[in-house]
């Protein structure tokens, strides 16, 4: 069976300007105009956006559950990274 | 990582109420059940489409028109979100349009029966998608996370369908005797049909214990029939209609309404491809995907002369 339903899109919508794109589900489609508006169809049919990106699915590189641990515990014991490890005198107030 | 090991790993999540990923491990079983669950519940959104569609064209105002013909449209929406959570799990377009279109995959047995008069139009929106909504209100926490995602976008989009065949139900009843006895004559026919939805009784039901076991669903078949009675029975005696059940009674003990059960042989009957309109729907899905084919095929050739091709994930 050969798969004519196109390739499938990511799609990341945009609330309102000035907001982070966050993706909100995807959709097939065979090139970038169709899968615009394809997306405008589908996922903005109650203003749920004022702009939208399309990316192919394999395009986008993700990282894998199993790496959860050596991925992201190197973070874990940064505390000096954050404002709370720092002490401002109290005479400075706000900092 | 050993199986056993993945399988903790599984296991704790479902524990922790945490939701599983499309990347994450999951047993064969539990991906065959959802690939199952998802495709028909996809496969009944755009099924779904045509008892309603047929009444697109009769509306009787251009506002009721409108408003059914974005009723419809959402469904289809609701099918195609469905289907890409489907796809998340390792099974393409193609194979799953097809096992519809072949017979092989289910749909809900609802969609078989006819929609007969402009008062089924009301009762279809308040009666189907009402129960419809039931269970996806549950299902928005499935622990399959694209699942989860889907129906929360669904019943956003959800929450109108019902209320406009409610107020369809009410210009009806309350309208001229002629019209009183159209909604009565909907409720008749819609009302078994509807509660037969939430499936076979749990005793009987051959899926419910894996999926209560792995939370993809979180409420049996009889626990969510009960509470689609008890929501419903005060909305029908709003609007001075009459349940088609005489055996539905306060039952003050349980808090609840007793009532009869939906006759089981004809669901069976129904799900097996003897409902009034099996055929019909099946061969109009079946047209719509050929007819169709011709725009599948230019669209491939123009993006292929505009070279620009993008390999199938
Ligand atoms: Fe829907
Ligand atoms: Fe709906």
């Amino acid at each position: 069976m050969s798969d004519n339903q196109g390739p499938v899109w990511e799609i990341f919508l945009q609330k309102k300007a000035g907001q982070p794109f966050v993706h909100c589900g995807s959709l097939h489609a065979f090139d970038k105009e169709m899968a615009l508006q394809n997306a405008r169809d589908l996922y903005t049919r109650r203003n749920e956006g004022v702009s939208i990106w399309a990316v192919p699915s394999n395009a986008i590189v993700a990282s894998s559950p199993e790496d959860i641990g050596p991925f992201f515990e190197p973070a874990n014991d940064k505390v000096y990274r954050h404002p709370t490890f720092y002490q401002i005198p109290d005479a400075i107030g706000h900092m | 990582m050993e199986v056993n090991k993945f399988e903790d790993v599984f296991e704790g999540k479902l524990a922790k109420n945490e939701m599983v990923e499309p990347k994450d491990w999951m047993p064969d079983n539990y991906r065959k059940h959802l690939i199952r669950q998802i495709s028909q519940h996809a496969h009944s959104e755009i099924v779904g489409m045509l008892p309603e569609g047929n009444w697109i064209t009769r509306a009787p105002s251009l506002r009721s028109k409108v408003v059914l013909l974005a009723k419809v449209q959402d469904e289809g929406g609701h099918g195609l979100y469905l289907y890409t959570a489907a796809e998340t799990l390792g099974i393409s377009r193609d194979e799953l349009l097809d096992n519809l279109h072949t017979g092989k995959a289910k749909y809900s047995s609802i969609f078989n029966y006819p929609t007969l008069t402009w008062a089924d139009i009301g009762a279809v929106g308040w009666l189907v998608d009402g129960a419809a909504i039931m269970n996806q209100v549950m299902l928005q926490r499935t622990s399959y996370g694209p699942y989860a995602r889907a129906m929360v976008r669904i019943c956003k989009e959800e929450s109108f369908h019902q209320r406009q065949g409610f107020e369809i139900m009410t210009r009806l009843a309350f309208g001229t005797e002629d019209q009183k006895a159209m909604a009565q004559d909907a409720l008749n026919r819609w009302w078994y049909p509807t509660m037969m939805m939430f499936g076979p009784p749990d005793a009987e039901s051959p899926n419910s214990e894996n999926a209560m076991k792995w939370r993809i669903k979180r409420e049996t078949n009889d626990q969510l029939r009960q509470r689609f009675v008890d929501q419903t029975v005060p909305q029908v005696q709003y609007l001075g209609l009459t349940v088609p059940d005489a055996n539905l009674k306060w039952n003050e003990a349980k808090k609840g309404y007793d009532f009869s059960e939906p006759n089981w042989v004809e669901f069976k009957n129904v799900i097996s491809g003897n409902g009034p309109c099996n055929k019909e729907r099946l061969a109009a899905r079946n047209k719509a995907h050929n007819d169709g084919a011709w725009v599948r095929e230019a669209a491939q050739a123009f993006a292929k002369k505009r070279n620009e091709i993008y390999v199938a994930a």
